[in-house]
């Protein structure tokens, strides 16, 4: 029985009967990763236009991005802005989902909902309103109030993988060592944090690509010497399209890829 | 004797040790929730404290009155009825492209064996963690004028010369669609995945074709997850700034478009903060029909 003609599932459908869906499907796939990798030939092309493919190969707009400071200067903010939220919105995040998690509160439910108001508020808002805060706590244009702000649109995240990573975990251990005499503290340092450390990675990682990636707060609350790679792309792509453009894409494009596939495998470990 | 005094001071003490143990709980569940403090701190002072101030500025007019001056002008300018019923027209078409194609990818997804469902959705999430300006910009190159697409197009014989895909409201919905799938094909492929496939079994027994088992049982019971997830990529494309703004080439004016006009043209505060509200409020709304259509708190929240 070749493979067309054989069941894909218990019921009396084959692989021929479904095979448009396979084809549909694959489609859809492609056309969802494939935009994305154009830039990557379009970085080496030679020419000032947008052609592709490209006639003559060249690493010309490596050489002007490597070579400009101001790209230099916004790709050093973005990674230290990165960074820093990073490390503060993953302790921050995690304590909170954990102290949720574990409290049993009556007001638990509205504190969870509080916190992940970052995600459900329309950016745009939250942009202007921080913008007009900032303005008057003088921390526009500065890395601290990029970096709150910042924080704050990671912590949902951190609290979304942390909570979903206690659930499948049995918190009775914890029970267990200090009824043997832990305490809280040194319970969960030596119990717990070492059975949820892949999904704190994880989160770890998307609250740094949550920094690196974020576009409207940035364009708002960051400038000077201190704006932001996106910002410089988003000012670049409105008004002229700049190849270099095409180079840096490339290099966020491996960013991102890299760090889903770490992801991808820490998950596999966890499993 | 000693039995009954045993007894006795058992019953005495029996009710100020659960007192006791209660008071001890209670202590202990503030010491835990103080944990949260300092992520309620930051949040306070970036969602809470900023958004707050852009409401009360939405009620101060422009002699510095409280006034619903504001409001009063959304509802008599023209210009704004245009900006609503095209951030409408925008989220709506978007959801549906995102509904014709991710109905179909979520079922392939879901009825894939296990060991092939890691590898397949890496399809989804790639575009999903990739700068949201790194995609508006390929699409930007890819529906230029003498861009892929174009060429493409006209080699087959689509068309003849080169179409207008960018810089308007078909470039607009490519690039919307494009990164708004990943928010409808999650919910929906979850939903999908519990769906008790007994149930497909029962009705081939009971004499159904395929087809009509999938359409009277299996689309009935997709359509919850379905609709929460075309509620949020309603809900998000409402907000949506980056992408309209560069593949609309200032032809496709969305709400958040005119949010950042007014403010960089007029400095209007109490005119751009009273849209950022009108927003706010629409996107609760939504969110909250989402929520009452699929049990959100189930997939975020620790309790079964």
């Amino acid at each position: 029985m070749s493979w067309w003609s054989s069941p894909a599932s218990d019921t009396q459908v084959t692989h021929g009967d479904r095979f448009w869906l396979y084809v549909v499907a694959s489609v859809i796939m492609l056309l969802l990763v494939l935009p994305t990798f154009i830039v990557i030939p379009m970085s080496f092309s030679d020419s000032q236009y947008l052609e592709f493919p490209p006639e003559n190969w060249s690493s010309r707009w490596y050489e002007v991005y490597f070579g400009s400071t101001k790209w230099m200067r916004a790709t050093a903010t973005s990674v230290q802005v990165g960074i820093i939220t990073m490390l503060v919105a993953t302790p921050l995040g995690t304590m909170a989902a954990y102290a949720l998690f574990v409290s049993g509160h009556r007001a638990t439910r509205a504190l969870f909902l509080f916190l992940i108001t970052p995600m459900i508020v329309p950016v745009i808002l939250i942009a202007i309103g921080v913008f007009y805060a900032y303005g008057r706590a003088g921390l526009n244009n500065t890395i601290t109030g990029l970096v709150l702000a910042h924080t704050a649109m990671a912590i949902p995240l951190v609290m979304i993988v942390i909570t979903a990573s206690l659930r499948s975990y049995d918190l009775n251990q914890e029970r267990v060592a200090r009824s043997l005499g832990a305490t809280r503290v040194k319970a969960f340092f030596l119990i717990t944090l070492p059975q949820i450390r892949f999904s704190v990675i994880t989160a770890a990682l998307l609250s740094f690509l949550t920094s690196f990636d974020e576009v409207i707060i940035a364009i708002f609350v960051s400038g000077g010497v201190n704006a932001t790679l996106t910002k410089h792309m988003f000012s670049a792509l409105r008004d002229f399209i700049d190849p270099t453009i095409a180079a840096i894409s490339t290099i966020m494009v491996l960013v991102s890829t890299v760090l889903l596939l770490m992801t991808q495998f820490i998950g596999a470990r966890e499993k | 004797m000693t039995a009954i005094g045993i007894e006795k001071t058992g019953q005495s003490e029996a009710p100020l040790h659960a007192e006791e143990l209660h008071r001890q709980q209670a202590r202990e569940q503030w010491t835990l929730l103080g944990l949260a403090v300092p992520a309620l701190i930051i949040v306070c002072l970036i969602i809470l404290i900023p958004v707050g101030w852009l409401f009360y500025l939405s009620f101060v007019g422009n002699d510095g009155e409280l006034s619903l001056q504001h409001y009063a002008k959304m509802v008599q300018y023209k210009s704004y009825a245009r900006v609503f019923a095209t951030t409408f027209q925008v989220s709506v078409l978007t959801t549906g492209i995102c509904i014709l194609i991710g109905y179909p990818l979520s079922y392939f997804l879901a009825l894939l064996p296990p060991r092939w469902v890691g590898f397949f959705m890496l399809a989804v999430l790639l575009p999903f963690w990739t700068s949201l300006l790194v995609r508006t910009y390929a699409w930007l190159v890819l529906l230029q004028k003498n861009g892929l697409l174009n060429d493409f197009a006209m080699q087959v014989g689509l068309w003849d010369t080169p179409v207008k895909l960018v810089h308007n409201m078909t470039g607009t919905l490519i690039g919307m669609a494009h990164i708004m799938l990943p928010f409808l094909v999650l919910p929906l492929y979850n939903a999908m995945k519990k769906i008790d496939r007994d149930l497909m079994y029962a009705a081939g027994n009971l004499g159904a074709s395929p087809v009509s088992a999938f359409w009277r049982v299996y689309f009935p019971l997709s359509l919850p997850g379905m609709v929460a997830g075309s509620l949020i990529v309603f809900v998000l494309c409402l907000g949506f700034y980056v992408t309209p703004a560069v593949l609309g080439g200032g032809r496709v004016i969305m709400v958040a478009t005119q949010i950042t006009a007014i403010l960089e043209n007029q400095f209007d505060w109490g005119a751009a903060s009273a849209l950022g509200v009108v927003l706010l409020i629409a996107t609760m709304l939504f969110l909250y029909i989402a929520g009452r259509l699929f049990k959100f708190d189930a997939a975020l929240f620790g309790k079964n």
